[in-house]
């Protein structure tokens, strides 16, 4: 495996995915992602030049919607999916600014 | 201090446009609703759901980059910028990154030493998040998505502002063009245009550019202004003592005029775009940009110039009704229906404008309808009414928009061209002021002046002015 992935770059990876992992998983982790870089660079080894860049897997474009409310007031049905609600709000733990 | 620095600014400007729906869903972007009831799955991030891009988002921002000297992309698409927080229900922002859809503008600006570009580096196409509400009796926060997929249009300048006044130059203009447009009203005070502030110090004669900060919560003129000039004061005094500034984002605030540093170190600003796979590319051929280059409207320097030519306005009336849209529809409407376009002008220029700072308010408040200025024009034109009782009438017009024919019939204010009446108070006035009368006679001309609001006074302000100085001058 050319790619290796250091205990640093799992912990930033953990911030930003906002995600923990329990020691015996991380090792497993750490595997799997170095091998998924092993794939990108693999890919990479292919020779792309003279090839548009792939914007979207399908050959469809410019789907659109006309400017009209079509959408009338579900909050009941929006907040029942709410693991917590007050005052026709979802209630989340304090943000600080 | 020895050193010389010079302020280096370039602004991220968010507006809001003026579609009737959200730029993924068919909600409505209506302000104002009770919370959370202009929401769907798709703009709450509920798994399985999909966007549907909203055409009028593409044709608003396409018409801004037009009026801003931009080349459209046209080929453009979405990509999904990543975060977490609780205004954002996705995890995610739908934005543009690598092909925004409007790129190399710029917009003019008048400065003390005379004309200066300002570079658009680029515009591009995203979603609003929702609001947090933060509870004074819990320790919560309570989330409303009523603005959550609200459409934005994100305005990013070169850095070539060097102070407040070119900043505020610079929004001014944009405001104003977008005003134009009907993109957007621009509101800074509701948050439908919002400036951040890239700022650095660098010493005159530098080319490098110094590390910058970005301020957000910037909601008016004048704040926005005092972060700039506290701003380049805290980064110099770093920079005197010795110490490095930190990139960083900072939050304004604006009573206690000071700003504070954002975001803590544990929040990585890495954001992992990627395509978004949700939408599809946007591709705008030649016919469509067509289109909507043949429906811009007529913006502010074309009007300008119009109003001089066609109509013979004076350059500085003709600056003052331009100024705001409001105004400019105003005039043009006004002007439709009772054809004096110099009297048009002058009832805004003067009275409104007397009015508007009067009682303090903005011209986008403005609620009288051109049909009741009009008219008011032709009562006062045939000579129905008097000057005076014209402009009585107009502040009932700018207060309440009221039917200018029916309150003078209404208020018996019709100006008295009966010669008979006339001669009768003015034969009563003379007789009750032999004083003024002597005066006026031995050569003292103020004594006339008296004599005539007297008259006036017995009239109940309804008279024809120059028939009453005629009728004295006779009499006498």
């Amino acid at each position: 495996m050319a790619n290796v992935i250091t205990d640093e770059m799992m912990d930033y990876v953990g911030i930003l995915a906002k995600l923990e992992l329990p020691e015996e998983e991380r090792e497993q982790a750490k595997k799997d992602m170095g091998r998924m870089l092993d794939y990108i660079d693999l890919l990479n080894e292919l020779d792309t030049s003279g090839v548009e860049p792939m914007s979207h897997i399908f050959p469809v474009r410019n789907v659109f919607r006309e400017d009209v409310v079509r959408n009338e007031d579900e909050r009941e049905q929006m907040l029942a999916n709410a693991p917590a609600v007050k005052d026709g709000a979802y209630k989340v733990p304090k943000t600080v600014e | 201090m020895s050193r010389q620095y010079e302020t280096v600014i370039g602004l991220e400007v968010h507006v809001e446009l003026a579609t009737k729906t959200k730029i993924f869903c068919a909600c409505s972007t209506a302000f104002g609703g009770a919370p959370n009831t202009h929401t769907c799955p798709v703009c709450t991030g509920m798994p399985g759901s999909l966007p549907v891009l909203n055409k009028q988002v593409v044709e608003y921002a396409a018409a801004v980059g037009l009026a801003t000297n931009c080349t459209i992309n046209q080929c453009c698409k979405f990509d999904r910028k990543n975060y977490f927080y609780p205004d954002n229900p996705q995890n995610y922002q739908i934005s543009q990154l690598y092909e925004p859809i409007c790129r190399d503008g710029y917009v003019e600006i008048e400065t003390p030493a005379g004309a200066k570009k300002i570079g658009i580096h680029e515009i591009h196409m995203e979603e609003d998040a929702g609001k947090l509400i933060h509870d004074e009796w819990e320790d919560c926060s309570l989330v409303d998505f009523n603005r959550s997929g609200v459409p934005l249009i994100e305005i990013v300048s070169e850095p070539d502002m060097r102070d407040a006044q070119e900043v505020i130059a610079y929004l001014d203009k944009l405001r104003l063009i977008i005003q134009y447009l009907g993109a957007s009203d621009c509101k800074l005070q509701e948050g439908s245009m919002r400036a951040d502030v890239n700022l650095s110090v660098r010493e005159v004669g530098s080319t490098t550019l110094g590390t910058r900060t970005e301020m957000k919560n910037l909601n008016s003129f004048k704040a926005i202004a005092r972060a700039i000039d506290g701003e380049r004061e805290r980064q110099i005094e770093l920079l005197e003592m010795g110490k490095a500034v930190v990139q960083e984002t900072r939050r304004w605030d604006d009573n206690k005029e000071a700003s504070h540093a954002m975001r803590s170190k544990e929040d990585a600003q890495d954001y992992r775009y990627f395509p978004e796979p949700d939408l599809v590319p946007i591709f705008i051929d030649d016919e469509w940009l067509a289109q909507i280059k043949a429906r811009q409207p007529e913006l502010r320097t074309e009007k300008l110039l119009r109003y001089k030519k066609e109509f013979d306005i004076p350059d500085y009336d003709a600056q003052i009704i331009t100024s705001t849209k409001k105004m400019a529809d105003l005039f043009e409407e006004t002007t439709a229906l009772c054809k004096k376009p110099k009297k048009v002008s002058n009832w805004l220029m003067v009275e409104t404008m007397r009015l508007l700072k009067e009682h303090e308010m903005e011209v986008e408040e403005l609620t009288f309808s051109p049909q009741n200025l009009a008219k008011l024009i032709d009562l006062t034109d045939e000579g129905t009414i008097n000057g005076s009782v014209a402009k009585e009438i107009f502040e009932k017009i700018f207060l309440e928009d009221i039917e200018p024919e029916r309150y003078v019939e209404e208020h018996g204010l019709r100006m008295v061209n009966d010669e008979g009446a006339l001669r009768e108070v003015v034969q009563r006035v003379i007789a009750e002021n032999p004083q003024s009368v002597a005066d006026y006679r031995g050569g003292k001309e103020k004594a006339m002046g008296y004599l005539v609001g007297q008259t006036m006074k017995a009239m109940k302000g309804k008279a024809n002015p120059a028939g009453v100085n005629r009728m004295l001058k006779e009499l006498l």
